[in-house]
C-alpha cells in the first residue's frame, strides 16, 4: 500500500511535465491528463479501502526516518478528500475538454490550462498527503501558483484586476503560514507533525495559544471565513467556468483541511470553541445576506460558498466527535455540490450568453436539461430533505444539541435560517433564469435601466453546449445524489474517520511504531 | 535559545516596512513589500536555528553541540525558491496590467473582435485581388482579341 502514496503527488507532476512538452498537440495533452487524474482517483479509491482497513498508511521518503526526513500520511480523512477532490477534478476537466471541442480550436484554453491543471492537482493531493506542516506549505504554494495562473488565463483586464487581489490575499496568508512554521520550529525543534503533537503539550499555554491562533489565522484566510473572505466572491466569478468550478470546490476546502488537522492533532487543548462558533455564526448569516442582494449567478455562488464553509467550522468548533463526523461529511457534499453548480452556472452562461440574473431568461425552454441540472443542485445545496446537504446539516445540529451550549443552539438558528434563505436566494435565481420568459426579462431590463446607470454593454453572445459538458455535469450531479443515496456507508466511514481524529494516537503510532524520538 | 538581536531587529524593519509598503496602490509597491516580508519570513526561519557562529555540519570537524541545526537553512533555501517563482509571476502580471492600463484592449490583438475583424479584412482582400486579377484578366483578353483584331485588319 506504502508505494501508493507517492503516486498521487508523483503521477499528476510528471503528466505536467509531459503536458507542458506536448504543448501544442492539444489532444495528446488530454489524454495524458484525463488518464493522470483517472489513475489517481483509482489509487486514492484504492488507498481509501486500504487505509479504512489496516490503519494509516506511511511513507518515509528517501528512506529517512520520520523527524529528519519528510513524512507522507494517509489517514480516512486524507484518503477521504484524496478521492473526492481526484472526481472533482477529472469531472471538470472533462467539462473544460468538453467546452474547447465546442468552441473549436481557436478559442480553448491556451497550451498552458493543461499543465498548470495538473500542477494545481499535484499540490492539492502533496497537502492531504504531508506528514509535516512544511511539506504541507509546499503543497499549499504549489496549487496557488497554480491557481494564480488559472485564474488570470487569457489576461485580460477584469481577470488581472480580481487576479492581483487574490494573489495579494493569499501571499500574505502563506507568509503568515510560513512565521508560523518558523514559529513552531523555534519552540519545538522540529515540524513533523505527529512530534509537534507530542512536544506541544509541552509548551506554556500562552505560546500554544498564540502559535494556534497564527496557523489559524492563515487557513482561515484560505478557507475565507469571514471576516478573512472578502476577497473570494470579487475574485473567482471572473475566471472560466472550469477553473472557477475548481477553486470554489476544493481550494477553500484544503483550509478546512489543514484547519482540521492542525488544531486537532496539534493543539487539542486550546480554547477556541466560542471564538471560532462566533466566526462561524457570521460567516453564515453575513455570507447568505450578501448573496441575496446579488444580481449575477456566480457572484450569488460564490457568496453561498463563503456563507456554507461556516457549517463547516461549526462542525470544527465543536470539536466533538460526531461534530468532526458531520464536518466531514458536509466538506465531501459541500464540494461535489458545488463544483457541479459553478459547472450548471457555467452552461447557464453559455445557454443564455450572460450569468447577469436581470438579463437571463426564458431559458426553461431553450435549455430544459440545464434547467433541470440547476434545479436538483439548487435543492441540494439549499438542505431539501432528502438530500446530502439536509442530511449533512441534520448531522451537524445533532451534534450541536449534544453538545448543548447556548452557543451552539444559536448556530443551529443560523444554520436553519442560513439554509432556508439559501435556498429562496437560488430559488429566485432558478425563477428568473429559466422560468419568467424571455420577454419578461427584457420589460423588467428596459425599467432596471430607466432606473439605475446601464450595466455593461456587452453583446449578448450564446454558444453551444457539447454533449461532453452536459454529461460530466450530471455525471457529477450524480454523485451528489448518490452522496444521498449512500449517506449511511459514508456516515460510518467519515464516523470512523473522526474517531481517528479524535485520537491522535493513532496517527502518531503510525509515524513512530517506536515511540517519539 | 539565544538568537542575534541585529538580526532580530532587522526582521521586525523589515516586516514593517514590508507591510507597510503593501499597503500602497501602486503594484510595483505590492511587489516590494511582499520582497521584503518574505525575506523578513526567511530571517525568522533563519533566527530559529539558534545561536549564530556555530560550526557547518561538516562530519568530524565538531562536536554534535556545536554544529549549526540544518534544517532551517533547508527549510529558507526551499522558501527562497518558492518567493523568486513567485516574484517572477507577480512581475509578468504588473507588465501585462501596465499594458492594459497602456493600451488598452488596443493594444491586444488576441481578442476575438479583432480575430473576427482579421479574418473578415483578409477575406475582404482575398475577395478584392481575386477580382481584380479577374479583370485585369479579362481586360488582357479583351485586348489580345482587339490585337488580334486590329492584327487581322492590318493587312
Amino acid at each position: 500500500m506504502n508505494a501508493l502514496i507517492p503516486l498521487v503527488v508523483a503521477i499528476p507532476l510528471l503528466g505536467a511535465a509531459i503536458t507542458l512538452a506536448l504543448g501544442r498537440r492539444r489532444r495528446q495533452q488530454i489524454v495524458v491528463s484525463v488518464l493522470s487524474l483517472t489513475s489517481v482517483a483509482v489509487i486514492s479509491s484504492v488507498l481509501l479501502f486500504l487505509v479504512d482497513r489496516d490503519g494509516p498508511g506511511v511513507v518515509h521518503v528517501g528512506g529517512w526516518d520520520a523527524p529528519w526526513g519528510i513524512v507522507l500520511v494517509v489517514d480516512r480523512l486524507s484518503a477521504i478528500m484524496l478521492l473526492v477532490s481526484a472526481l472533482m477534478l477529472l469531472g471538470v476537466l472533462i467539462f473544460a475538454v468538453g467546452q474547447g471541442i465546442a468552441d473549436g480550436d481557436s478559442d480553448t484554453p491556451v497550451s498552458i490550462f493543461h499543465p498548470t491543471y495538473l500542477v494545481l492537482a499535484a499540490g492539492l493531493f502533496d497537502a492531504f498527503v504531508a506528514g509535516d506542516l512544511f511539506n504541507m506549505y509546499v503543497g499549499f504554494e504549489m496549487l496557488l501558483s497554480a491557481s494564480y495562473v488559472l485564474l488570470t488565463l487569457g489576461g485580460t483586464g477584469a481577470r488581472i484586476r480580481a487576479g492581483i487581489t487574490y494573489i495579494v490575499v493569499s501571499l500574505m496568508s502563506s507568509l503568515l503560514f510560513l512565521s508560523a512554521i518558523a514559529l513552531l520550529y523555534g519552540a519545538t525543534g522540529t515540524v513533523t507533525m505527529a512530534l509537534l503533537a507530542e512536544r506541544i503539550p509541552d509548551l506554556p499555554s500562552d505560546v500554544q495559544l498564540i502559535l494556534g491562533l497564527l496557523l489559524l489565522l492563515a487557513f482561515c484566510v484560505k478557507a475565507a471565513v469571514f471576516p478573512l473572505s472578502f476577497w473570494l466572491p470579487d475574485s473567482y466569478p471572473t475566471a472560466p467556468a472550469p477553473v472557477t468550478a475548481v477553486f470554489a470546490g476544493l481550494l477553500t476546502k484544503v483550509g478546512i483541511y489543514a484547519i482540521i488537522r492542525t488544531q486537532t492533532l496539534l493543539f487539542p487543548d486550546n480554547q477556541l470553541t466560542a471564538p471560532l462558533m462566533i466566526a462561524a455564526l457570521l460567516t453564515l448569516v453575513i455570507g447568505i445576506l450578501g448573496a441575496l442582494a446579488q444580481a449575477d449567478i456566480k457572484r450569488l455562488l460564490s457568496f453561498t460558498l463563503v456563507s456554507h464553509i461556516g457549517y463547516m467550522v461549526f462542525g470544527i468548533a465543536m470539536g466533538t466527535q460526531l461534530g468532526i463526523s458531520a464536518t466531514i461529511f458536509y466538506v465531501v457534499h459541500h464540494i461535489t455540490i458545488q463544483t457541479t453548480l459553478f459547472l450548471c452556472a457555467g452552461l447557464i452562461e453559455r445557454v443564455g450568453g450572460t450569468t447577469s440574473l436581470s438579463r437571463l431568461g426564458g431559458l426553461l425552454k431553450a435549455a430544459p436539461f440545464v434547467a433541470v441540472l440547476y434545479f436538483i443542485g439548487a435543492m441540494n445545496l439549499g438542505g431539501i430533505p432528502p438530500f446530502s446537504g439536509f442530511l449533512g446539516k441534520v448531522a451537524l445540529f445533532q451534534a450541536g444539541v449534544e453538545l448543548g451550549d447556548p452557543l451552539s443552539y444559536v448556530l443551529i438558528a443560523a444554520g436553519a435560517a442560513t439554509s432556508l434563505l439559501t435556498l429562496y436566494a437560488l430559488a429566485r435565481a432558478w425563477n428568473m433564469a429559466f422560468w419568467r420568459t424571455k420577454a419578461q426579462a427584457e420589460e423588467l431590463e428596459s425599467l432596471d435601466s430607466m432606473m439605475e446607470a446601464p450595466q455593461d454593454e456587452g453583446t449578448v453572445k450564446t454558444k453551444t453546449i457539447s454533449p461532453m459538458m452536459t454529461g460530466a455535469t450530471t455525471a457529477m450531479l450524480v454523485l451528489t445524489v448518490a452522496l444521498t443515496v449512500f449517506a449511511g456507508p459514508i456516515f460510518d466511514l467519515t464516523a470512523r474517520a473522526a474517531a481517528n481524529i479524535e485520537n491522535p494516537s493513532t496517527y502518531i503510532d503510525a509515524v513512530f511504531p517506536d515511540g517519539a524520538p | 535559545m539565544s538568537a542575534s538581536l541585529v538580526l532580530v531587529v532587522v526582521m521586525a524593519v523589515m516586516y514593517a516596512a514590508g507591510v507597510y509598503v503593501m499597503l500602497e496602490r501602486s503594484l510595483t509597491r505590492v511587489l516590494i513589500g511582499f520582497l521584503l516580508v518574505g525575506n523578513a519570513t526567511n530571517l525568522l526561519i533563519f533566527i530559529m536555528s539558534g545561536r549564530p557562529g556555530s560550526a557547518p555540519i561538516v562530519t568530524g570537524t565538531a562536536s554534535d553541540e556545536a554544529m549549526a541545526d540544518p534544517v532551517p537553512q533547508v527549510l529558507m533555501l526551499t522558501a527562497i525558491v518558492i518567493n523568486f517563482g513567485i516574484t517572477a509571476l507577480l512581475l509578468a502580471l504588473i507588465y501585462r496590467s501596465w499594458w492594459l492600463a497602456q493600451l488598452g484592449d488596443e493594444g491586444d490583438i488576441v481578442t476575438d473582435e479583432h480575430a473576427e475583424e482579421t479574418t473578415e479584412l483578409t477575406e475582404e482582400t482575398f475577395r478584392s485581388s481575386t477580382e481584380d486579377e479577374e479583370a485585369i484578366q479579362a481586360a488582357l483578353d479583351a485586348s489580345e482579341h482587339e490585337d488580334e483584331a486590329e492584327g487581322a485588319q492590318a493587312p
